[in-house]
């Protein structure tokens, strides 16, 4: 199942900017207008495969793989969130082993693999360096015929891509802002009422969903 | 809960949405904001997109290094059985307050400990982290609330009733976001009590010497 490993190594090495606009420096910012690429979108597929080898066969070379991309990103996350090197390797190492042990609740329909790793992350980031409990929205039954389909699962690793390259096209200094919110380095206060984060595709995925379980539950 | 959510109609601001999927909000305003997510599906599928941001920042980060025996050092410790799930809580049905709540406040409306705090309005400081405060106000029916500004952000969820404020009324789910530039008088609808939990972080500050009085004593 990991044979295509080389070639996203090489997705990763190459980030193919080119689609995002002309030499004039120019950017699009219609995140609907932003190409992603197939292989882009099969790497982040292959991340949910892993998970599900994790849960299904405990299956340690996935976890290896997984690691081995999410530990030194999640490690600098919560350095750049003010954890020290020693408390930000002990908090990553934790993040990794919760995600074996939670593989079971991972749905790729309603969270793409890196959004399911950054709220274990920043959950952690809560308890570890905060010290504080984290009140969670409480969970929706989502029933069995709302289980995971490969479709939406799909679906919702193209827009989360699309999301993570619309960011990445954002001018420096806004998205510098956006960054610094996540880092904790402003305060609700300081984000400005609206920070033009292009958003929406991701949201209404959600919402349709949510309106199928809230139809299914009458 | 499930009529409510049709009728809501003020959500929660995209500062408090990025504070809470950063995690970096006081945990009275976690409390405020995960309630609220649990009654209004919009701002629940409003969250997932900015834990999704979340994931590309993370993603985006430049990867630093890791120790050498990492891997083999979480292995280790799930091989010992790190982290098995505690028991999901126990939460009652047809309460008024939402799951995350349920957590912080035991007991139902005529239960809870309700201290006055003048004009008839009673509240119930609830217990979390003092970067902030939060509490449950119980506001009878008609009854009006003492004008008050604010120094920090106040954000009250209506639980049960509803209360008008200026111009804007507010109903189960809805959650009012003010502003240190806000002075507000809300008043609760007659025909039911309106409960509401507000959280603040800055003391309120009542205008006119008699609420100011009163303040220090009952410290809100």
């Amino acid at each position: 199942m990991f044979t295509e490993t080389d070639t996203l190594e090489n997705v990763d090495a190459a980030p193919s900017p080119t689609v995002y606009g002309g030499d004039d420096g120019r950017r699009t910012r219609t995140v609907g207008a932003l190409k992603v690429t197939a292989e882009a979108t099969a790497k982040r597929m292959a991340w949910v495969a892993q998970i599900h080898a994790v849960r299904d066969n405990q299956d340690r070379s996935a976890f290896a793989e997984l690691f081995g991309y999410f530990a030194p990103r999640v490690k600098s996350f919560l350095m750049k969130s003010g954890a020290s090197p020693d408390l930000a390797e002990e908090c990553t190492q934790e993040v990794m082993a919760t995600l074996w042990n939670k593989a079971h609740m991972f749905d790729p329909a309603k969270a793409s693999v890196s959004t399911w790793i950054f709220t274990i992350a920043r959950n952690r980031k809560i308890d570890l360096l905060r010290k504080q409990r984290r009140p969670e929205p409480e969970d929706l039954p989502w029933g069995p015929e709302e289980s995971p389909d490969q479709a939406d699962a799909l679906g919702l690793a193209q827009e989360t891509e699309q999301l993570g390259r619309a960011l990445a096209t954002l001018p420096d200094e806004q998205r510098k802002l956006i960054e610094r919110a996540y880092f904790g380095e402003l305060s609700h206060s300081e984000i400005a009422a609206e920070t033009g984060l292009p958003l929406g595709t991701i949201k209404s995925r959600i919402r349709l969903a949510l309106v199928r379980l809230r139809h299914a539950m009458k | 809960m499930m009529n409510d959510m049709k009728q809501i109609k003020h959500h929660l601001t995209e500062p408090l949405l990025i504070g809470y999927a950063a995690g970096t909000l006081p945990e009275a305003f976690n409390l405020v904001v995960a309630t609220h997510i649990t009654m209004c599906d919009d701002c629940r599928a409003a969250l997932a997109e900015y834990d999704a941001v979340g994931g590309e920042v993370m993603l985006d980060s430049d990867p630093v290094t890791i120790a050498e025996d990492a891997l083999a050092a979480t292995m280790a410790m799930i091989d010992g059985g790190f982290g098995t799930d505690k028991p999901a809580p126990v939460r009652a049905r047809n309460s008024i307050f939402p799951g995350p709540l349920q957590d912080y406040v035991s007991g139902d409306v005529e239960s809870l400990k309700w201290r006055k705090v003048g004009g008839g309005v009673s509240q119930l400081v609830l217990k979390t982290s003092d970067d902030a405060s939060v509490r449950l106000l119980r506001i009878p029916a008609g009854t009006k609330v003492p004008d008050h500004g604010h120094r920090g952000t106040e954000l009250t969820l209506v639980l049960q009733g509803a209360f008008t404020d200026e111009h804007e009324r507010f109903g189960a789910g809805d959650v009012e976001v003010a502003n240190e530039d806000m002075n507000h008088t809300p008043i609760a609808e007659a025909g039911m009590d309106c409960i509401c939990l507000a959280a603040t972080d800055a003391p309120l500050r009542f205008n006119g010497i008699v609420p100011r009085l009163a303040q220090r004593f009952i410290g809100i």
